[in-house]
């Protein structure tokens, strides 16, 4: 019972922080920064259920990111759906469309599953890229409505703020749920050792399938909120480097911790900004940072924090020892 | 009752199982001994599910087994422990013990994630039961250790707790006292008593003959992959063939 109250009032906090968060940093650029941060967070989190609990890796994330975004992107540019059915169909298709794919691709393992969902992004961001006619092709598609509520239009950076971090709290809470469930257990059981999983009466096949589906409609709808946002999207931001830049935050935020994801995101997008100061050496700075945190945390930042805390708690204590 | 009706498992040219047939009975203990590559974990791979035999059928409770894959086992009430501890190990002890109760709970993703009402009361007594089985094994001091952690020890009372979770009619054991020392042994021979004495059928692969002839009420002898005798732990030790087989007499 006291467990469930932490994780009740940590929650809460989060929420407080993201509330206050816009009225200290309310500068434009800073608030469009944290537009990305709440979107990335989604993604992230989508694929550490996948990739941090179930242990499956995908490098085609964003490709279902592209899909949910295309998808509310053309039914709303140019058969003018309202945004929100858009969204609600972006998702559902995505979610269809990846439990059946993934039927077949998550019979793989290890590198050959990260093969094939390389290869199911580079499809769908060739699809982007090729199908001119609907998609604008590599020039983008453009005249995207906001999302809106009766007349109340999402269409500043402080509405699109609250409204993405909306879905991000709700999709925290909704993750968290999750991983302390039967479910949740069941797929770090698989992680851990799946013939066991197995005996134990886990259809590991069917749960991998079920989680890699979630996981794609999640990404779609972090998809969806992208293109409503930006009211323009085109191939590029689709792209495997962005595919890998998840599995990044992932890993740099902590494998299966769900606020770790958020610190991932955080991190990875607000890095290159800072970094802007580096000019041509950014990316530079960009990977030693990278190398030494995966160095010296590998457990990620959720579990590299508390460490370092310890770490520093002992080096203190020894050193005031003698003076006590 | 879990019966075996003239198994024959092959891989490529090699036969590991040849004709094998025999009947655990009900609240019974069954030992299962063989010299070295004589058959017995592949046994039980294939009893399991996780091979599926060349021919020859498993029966539970007179209901056939043998095409249902590992994972649709649990719930018929047949479940297994493993020779070299398959634990969850970046799980909680008690986590570990909550995951042999998957079978016997039914929440989805969709309730899980809106914590319905039902979902609730579910994990509750999923948790309940774990504490109970924990206990049963004697590691309830444990429960919040990461399974991982655990001393070898531990980890094989842990896996069977994990497995009783399961509510199980027959639990196999592939050499449950493997690793473990003369006091463990005597503590694993205790609680593998005291789960035949609730009724469950007990299926073991040991080497260990000094607790295999303590323990079991039947002993199957398996050699390269045949039956080579069958019988009470006397019948088995005055058994000429048997002897033959493990001294290496010809």
């Amino acid at each position: 019972m006291r467990f469930l109250n932490s994780e009740i009032l940590k929650f809460i906090l989060l929420a407080l922080f993201i509330l206050i968060l816009p009225h200290v940093a309310h500068e434009g650029y800073l608030l469009n920064v944290l537009v990305f941060v709440g979107i990335h967070s989604i993604l992230a989190l989508a694929l550490n259920l996948l990739l941090g609990y179930a242990g499956q890796i995908s490098l085609g994330h964003a490709g279902f990111f592209g899909l949910g975004a295309y998808i509310s992107g053309i039914l709303t540019a140019t058969y003018s759906l309202n945004p929100w059915i858009a969204m609600l169909i972006a998702a559902s298709v995505v979610t269809l469309l990846s439990f059946a794919v993934g039927f077949p691709v998550l019979k793989l393992k290890g590198h050959y599953l990260a093969m094939a969902t390389l290869g199911l992004g580079v499809i769908i961001y060739i699809v982007f890229n090729e199908a001119v006619d609907y998609t604008g092709g590599p020039s983008g598609l453009s005249g995207i409505p906001n999302l809106s509520i009766g007349t109340f239009s999402f269409d500043t950076d402080i509405r699109n703020y609250y409204l993405i971090w909306t879905f991000a709290l709700i999709a925290i809470a909704l993750s968290l749920n999750l991983v302390h469930s039967r479910i949740g257990r069941a797929l770090r059981a698989i992680h851990d050792s799946e013939v066991a999983a197995r005996v134990m009466g886990v259809n590991a096949r069917l749960m991998k399938v079920q989680i890699f589906a979630l996981s794609a409609g999640l990404s779609a709808i972090a998809g969806s909120l992208y293109a409503h946002t930006m009211t323009f999207v085109s191939p590029a931001s689709f792209g495997f480097n962005f595919s890998v830049e998840l599995v990044t935050m992932v890993i740099i935020g902590g494998l299966a911790s769900i606020y770790g994801s958020l610190l991932g995101a955080a991190l990875l997008t607000v890095l290159p900004e800072l970094l802007r100061a580096f000019q041509d050496y950014d990316i530079i700075v960009y990977g030693l940072l990278l190398i030494i945190m995966t160095m010296f945390m590998p457990g990620g930042l959720a579990k590299g924090f508390p460490q370092a805390a310890s770490y520093l708690r002992t080096r203190f204590g020894k050193r005031s020892s003698p003076d006590a | 009752m879990l019966e075996v009706r003239k198994l024959t498992q092959r891989f490529g040219g090699i036969t590991a199982l040849e004709d094998v047939s025999f009947t655990a009975r009900k609240g019974l203990i069954t030992g299962v001994i063989g010299p070295n590559g004589a058959g017995k974990t592949t046994l039980f791979n294939v009893i399991t599910g996780i091979y599926s035999q060349t021919s020859g059928s498993v029966h539970l409770d007179n209901a056939d087994i043998s095409r249902i894959p590992a994972e649709m086992l649990a719930a018929r009430g047949l479940v297994r422990t493993f020779q070299n501890i398959e634990l969850f190990g970046n799980m909680t002890v008690l986590e570990n013990v909550m995951l042999g109760l998957h079978s016997r709970s039914s929440s989805g993703i969709l309730s899980c994630m809106l914590k319905m009402p039902w979902h609730v009361k579910e994990e509750k007594y999923i948790r309940q039961q774990a504490s109970e089985w924990l206990d049963f094994s004697g590691i309830t001091d444990l429960s919040a250790q990461k399974a991982a952690n655990l001393p070898f020890g531990k980890g094989r009372l842990l896996e069977i707790a994990r497995a009783m979770a399961v509510h199980p009619s027959i639990l196999l054991m592939d050499e449950p006292a493997a690793g473990l020392n003369n006091s463990e042994t005597h503590e694993l021979a205790v609680l593998i008593r005291k789960i035949r004495d609730k009724g469950v059928t007990v299926v073991m692969v040991e080497h260990d003959m000094e607790l295999v002839m303590d323990i079991c009420d039947r002993i199957l002898v398996l050699n390269l992959g045949r039956m080579l005798a069958e019988g009470t732990p006397r019948e088995i030790q005055e058994n000429p063939a048997v002897v033959a087989a493990y001294l290496g007499e010809g």
